[in-house]
C-alpha cells in the first residue's frame, strides 16, 4: 500500500498534566493516485491526522509509512495546503511560487519558467505582480495551490483549504482542485467538514469521530467524474453520509 | 479641503502658543534675559542661520547621529534576531537586558568618559545606548511572535539555516522592527542633544550650553526649536519609510474579497 496508517494515536499532555487523547488507533490505507477525504466535525483529530502525515508532528504510538518509508518529518514530497493559504505576505505572487523551488536549488531562470507554468495552470498569469493581500481568498488559495504543486510533490495535504470561502468560490475551487488532480496525477488527501465536498470529490470519503478520534467508517464514492452536484446518486451517496452521522 | 483645514489647525495651534508667550512677555514681569520674546528669538535663529553656526553644529549633531543610530540599528536587529530565535538564551539574557533598559544613558556618562575619553565619542554612545535597546526588543518580540505558520511552510519546503532566517523569519518580523527603529530614532534624538550638552565641544546640545554660558538665552530657545523642527523631520522621514514597508508587506493594504 502507498500510505498505510498503523494503529497510530496521538495524545497531547495539558497543562494540568492530564493527557488529551486527539486520535486513537487509527488504521487507514490510501492506494497512489486516489483521493480521499477525511470527514467528520472539529476536535475528531482529521487535522492532527494531516499533520503526522505530513510530519510536523510524530504519533504517540503507531506508524505512518509512506511506500514503505517511516514518516519522521516533513518533507518537500509531501505539501500541505492550509486554510489560512500560509503565503508570504512580502513576496509577490511569483516570488511566493518560487518558494520551495528556492530550496531545490535551481537557477533562477528556470525557477521563474516553472512559477510562471503553475501561475499559468491556476489561472493567475494576470496576477504575478500583485502581494497576497490585494487577492481575493479563493486566488490566493490558487497560488498556494500552485507553489505547492511547482516542487512536484507525490501527495498534496489539504487542510480544509476553503473552509475560509464563500460557497460559491468554494464551488470553483471543488473544480478546480479536481481538474488539476486528474491532470496531475497526486495522491490527494483533504480534510473537510462539509459533506457535501467530500462526496464531491473524494474516492473514498473516511467518517471520523471524536473524542477521540476513530475512524468510524469508509465509504466509497464510485460516481464518475465529473460529478453533478444534484444527480440523483450523488445524493443517494450524500444522504448516506448525513446517516452516519445520525443527522436524519 | 481637508488638507486646508490641517494646515490651518497646525498654523492656529502654534499661533496661539507665540501669542500666548508674547502675553506673557508683554506683562513685563519677567527679565528678557529669563524669557526672551518670540520676536528677538526670531532674530536669534536668523543670527544662527545666516553667519553658518547652525549649519556646523548641525552637521556634527547629524553625523554623529547616523553613525550611533545605525551602528545601534545593525547591532539590535542581528542580536535581536539571534536572541529571539534562541529562546533558551534569550531567557537567560534577558534579565540583564531589562536591568540595563531603564537606566538613561546619561548615567553612563563618568564611565563613558573614562574609557573612550571626550570628542565624538561620548555622544556617539550615548545615542548608541539610546537606540539599542529600542531596536533589540522590538526585534527579539517581532522574532517570537512570528506566525507559525510561515515556519511550518518553510519546513515543508525544505527551508534550513540560514535561509530560513533572510527569507522568513528576517521579513515577517520586519514590519515590527520597523516600528522598534521608529522608536529608537526618537529617543536617540533626544539623547544627542543631552550627550552633546555634558560632553562635547560642538553640535546643538552644545550650541545651547554655549549660548547659556554667553547669557543668550533669546539663542538658547532658538537653539530648542531647531532641535525640535529637525527632530520633526527626521521623524516624519522614517514615518515614510514605516508606511512603505508597511505596504510592501500588505498590513495596510485594502484587501479584495
Amino acid at each position: 500500500m502507498y500510505i498505510s496508517i498503523e494503529k497510530v494515536s496521538k495524545a497531547f499532555t495539558l497543562k494540568d498534566k492530564s493527557t488529551l487523547t486527539v486520535l486513537d488507533k487509527v488504521d487507514l490505507y490510501i492506494k497512489e493516485g486516489e483521493f480521499i477525504c477525511l470527514l467528520g466535525p472539529s476536535g475528531c483529530g482529521k487535522s492532527t491526522l494531516l499533520n503526522l502525515i505530513a510530519g510536523f508532528d510524530t504519533p504517540s504510538t503507531g506508524t505512518i509509512k509512506i511506500n514503505g518509508n517511516t514518516v519522521t518529518q516533513p518533507s518537500i514530497d509531501r505539501i500541505v495546503i492550509f486554510q489560512n493559504y500560509g503565503l508570504l505576505p512580502w513576496r509577490n505572487v511569483i516570488k511566493n511560487v518560487e518558494l520551495g523551488l528556492e530550496a531545490k536549488k535551481l537557477k533562477r531562470k528556470e525557477r521563474r519558467r516553472i512559477a510562471e507554468e503553475y501561475i499559468k495552470l491556476v489561472g493567475l498569469s494576470d496576477y504575478k505582480k500583485h502581494h497576497p493581500p490585494q487577492l481575493s481568498g479563493g486566488m490566493q488559495q490558487r497560488v498556494a495551490l500552485a507553489r505547492a504543486l511547482a516542487v512536484e510533490p507525490k501527495i498534496l495535504l489539504m487542510d480544509e483549504p476553503f473552509g475560509a470561502l464563500d460557497a460559491m468560490t468554494r464551488m470553483h475551487m471543488q473544480d478546480e482542485i479536481e481538474r488539476i488532480w486528474q491532470e496531475k496525477k497526486k495522491t490527494i488527501i483533504f480534510v473537510t467538514h462539509d459533506i457535501e465536498e467530500a462526496v464531491f470529490l473524494a474516492d473514498r470519503i473516511v467518517i471520523m469521530t471524536p473524542s477521540p478520534g476513530r475512524v468510524k467508517t469508509i465509504i466509497e464514492v464510485p460516481l464518475p467524474r465529473k460529478r453533478d452536484r444534484t444527480s440523483l446518486d450523488f445524493l443517494k451517496i450524500k444522504d448516506k453520509v448525513f446517516t452516519e452521522f445520525n443527522l436524519k | 479641503m481637508g488638507k486646508i483645514v490641517k494646515v490651518l489647525k497646525v498654523i492656529s495651534s502654534l499661533a496661539l502658543f507665540v501669542g500666548i508667550w508674547e502675553l506673557i512677555v508683554l506683562t513685563g514681569r519677567y527679565e528678557p534675559s529669563l524669557l526672551p520674546s518670540p520676536v528677538k528669538v526670531l532674530e536669534g535663529m536668523g543670527e544662527l542661520v545666516k553667519d553658518g553656526t547652525l549649519i556646523t553644529h548641525f552637521k556634527v549633531s547629524l553625523s554623529r547621529f547616523i553613525t550611533g543610530y545605525t551602528v545601534a540599528a545593525v547591532t539590535g536587529i542581528s542580536l535581536g534576531l539571534v536572541l529571539g530565535y534562541n529562546k533558551k538564551v534569550w531567557e537567560f539574557v534577558e534579565p540583564v537586558v531589562q536591568l540595563l533598559r531603564p537606566v538613561s544613558p546619561i548615567a553612563w556618562f563618568p564611565f563613558i568618559v573614562l574609557w573612550f575619553g571626550i570628542g565624538d565619542v561620548p555622544a556617539i554612545i550615548i545615542i548608541f545606548i539610546a537606540g539599542f535597546f529600542p531596536t533589540l526588543l522590538s526585534t527579539v518580540s517581532g522574532v517570537r511572535k512570528v506566525d507559525p505558520a510561515y515556519l511550518n511552510v518553510a519546513n515543508n519546503f525544505g527551508i534550513r539555516q540560514p535561509h530560513l532566517l533572510f527569507k522568513i523569519i528576517l521579513p515577517a518580523a520586519f514590519p515590527m522592527i520597523a516600528n522598534g527603529l521608529h522608536i529608537a530614532l526618537g529617543t536617540a534624538w533626544v539623547f544627542l542633544v543631552a550627550g552633546e550638552m555634558v560632553g562635547a565641544q560642538s553640535g546643538l546640545g552644545y550650541l545651547i550650553i554655549d549660548s547659556r554660558n554667553s547669557l543668550r538665552s533669546d539663542l538658547v530657545l532658538a537653539g530648542i526649536i531647531f532641535i525640535g523642527i529637525s527632530g520633526l523631520v527626521l521623524d516624519r522621514l522614517i514615518k515614510l519609510l514605516e508606511g512603505y514597508i508597511e505596504r510592501q508587506w500588505g498590513v495596510s493594504e485594502g484587501r479584495r474579497n
